[in-house]
């Protein structure tokens, strides 16, 4: 079944001065996919999320959300970045958790999902307060609607922060090793409320260092080495039988036995 | 010489209108100093933060020439330089200028200092969102900015107060000229510039324990 991609990158490359951290990675989702990225550090997996909503610019290629260009366009066959406003309305189509959550320490955790919803989708505070706690009920924290991040734990900060993303509706979700800065007894609650979310066929891209999650949660694994796509395919057959050399040694050091 | 206590409330009474008056001014050019300056300054330290090279350079090269020159300095070339130059100013547009000038460059400095001391991932996190620079700026950058100035900020504000003096010497009525009008008329030299102090006194501890309420009310829990 083959639709329209939600999620269709050619050829993506990004170059910092004489580095090239992407050297032509080409990709794509179908609706309803749940992605892993998997691999080193610096195999380049975190900037190619960070390509999807414009949090860096690129140096070539493209990326398409629904068929429509991120960030850059062609004006006279040259190609040009679109405007910020413009890239700011782009960015709303897909909602990224970050490894370090980022939430707005200033704003209780309601605010906190109510920003994006009064700001950028320009509901009344009545509305957006409704669906914060939609969402924050979702993720088991209605209760703490009115704590500030300081007050909250690292799980249930990362899990206001996957609720003020996923309040926007987004066509896409990003989580960038949003298990990485927490305390390991904190860590399954984060990943319970992610793998709810894809059991209601939330399309999401995962960059993870969560092997066992990977193999549990996804339905396609992407390995990354070197800026390229090393490997991708079927969990199970990724992780029990890899091809290649490079995922086998990755797979040994690594926490998946 | 020697004065009794009653004598000095019996020139008081007499010369409490100037004396009031000069208050009124010093607290009129300090406060519309210290409102244009911080508006100016946090353009500046925008400016400072967030500006392209050339206007980064620019804006770098205005405060440190501001905050390099002594604010008599800067009160007298607003007086005298600028009308020789053709802008007409009196002698209270002008110190009022000449301190929001002054109090623009600190104020850029802490502006920055405060945005560039708030975490990347706060702007990350709003681009991901879908909020612009200026909606990031208002609802996220500045309420943190602000919690981290408002200390530094009373502190300046309260300079400003003391530096509206300066103003007297271009001939404002400022608080200190109004009691040297006083003494030089009644000889009472300590009693007026004791109390002069005094007012001076009042007028920041009432800022500092403005800075201090607004800082309680912007208290984050955690």
């Amino acid at each position: 079944m083959t639709t329209n991609p939600i999620l269709e990158i050619r050829n993506l490359h990004k170059r910092y001065g004489d580095v090239e951290v992407l050297k032509g990675v080409d990709c794509s989702m179908q609706r309803g996919d749940v992605v892993c990225v998997i691999g080193s550090s610096g195999s380049g997996k975190t900037t190619m999320l960070r390509c999807i909503n414009m949090l860096e610019e690129f140096s070539d290629g493209s990326i398409r959300i629904d068929g429509e260009d991120i960030g850059y366009e062609l004006r006279d066959g040259r190609r040009q970045r679109k405007s910020e406003k413009e890239v700011a309305r782009q960015r709303a189509l897909t909602g990224m958790a970050f490894q370090q959550f980022n939430l707005f320490p200033h704003m209780s955790a309601a605010e906190n999902v109510m920003l994006g919803l009064v700001k950028v989708k320009k509901m009344t505070r009545d509305q957006a307060r409704a669906v914060a706690e939609k969402w924050l009920d979702r993720v088991g924290l209605l209760s703490r609607r009115d704590h500030y991040p300081g007050q909250l734990s690292g799980g249930q900060q990362q899990r206001v922060a996957i609720a003020r993303a996923i309040a926007m509706s987004p066509r896409l979700m990003l989580f960038d090793e949003v298990t990485s800065a927490l305390d390991p007894e904190l860590v399954n609650e984060v990943l319970v409320v992610i793998q709810d979310l894809a059991r209601e066929g939330m399309t999401m891209l995962l960059v993870t260092h969560e092997m066992r999650f990977a193999f549990e949660v996804s339905t396609r694994v992407i390995f990354m080495n070197q800026g390229r796509i090393g490997e991708e395919g079927d969990p199970k057959e990724m992780f029990l039988r890899p091809k290649s050399e490079r995922l086998a040694e990755f797979l040994k050091n690594s926490s998946f036995h | 010489m020697d004065f009794s206590f009653a004598q000095f409330l019996h020139e008081l009474w007499i010369a409490r209108v100037p004396l009031l008056q000069g208050v009124g001014i010093t607290i009129a050019s300090a406060a519309l100093a210290i409102v244009a300056g911080t508006v100016l300054g946090v353009f500046v330290g925008l400016a400072l933060t967030y500006g392209a090279a050339p206007l980064r350079l620019a804006v770098r090269g205005y405060t440190d020439f501001i905050r390099g020159t002594p604010v008599l300095v800067l009160v007298l070339a607003s007086y005298y330089i600028l009308g020789t130059a053709g802008i007409q100013l009196g002698p209270l547009q002008a110190g009022v200028l000449a301190l929001a000038v002054f109090c623009s460059s600190h104020v850029g400095e802490i502006v920055r200092g405060a945005l560039q001391a708030i975490h990347k991932g706060q702007i990350e996190a709003a681009k991901a969102i879908g909020l612009t620079f200026s909606q990031t700026f208002v609802s996220v950058l500045m309420p943190q900015a602000i919690r981290q100035i408002l200390p530094t900020w009373v502190n300046t504000a309260a300079e400003m107060v003391k530096a509206s003096t300066l103003l007297s010497i271009i001939g404002v009525g400022d608080l200190l000229l109004a009691s040297q009008e006083v003494i030089s008329r009644t000889f009472m030299n300590m009693p007026f510039y004791l109390f002069a102090g005094f007012l001076y006194f009042a007028i920041n501890f009432g800022i500092e324990r403005f800075g201090r309420f607004v800082e309680r009310k912007t208290h984050i829990p955690s």
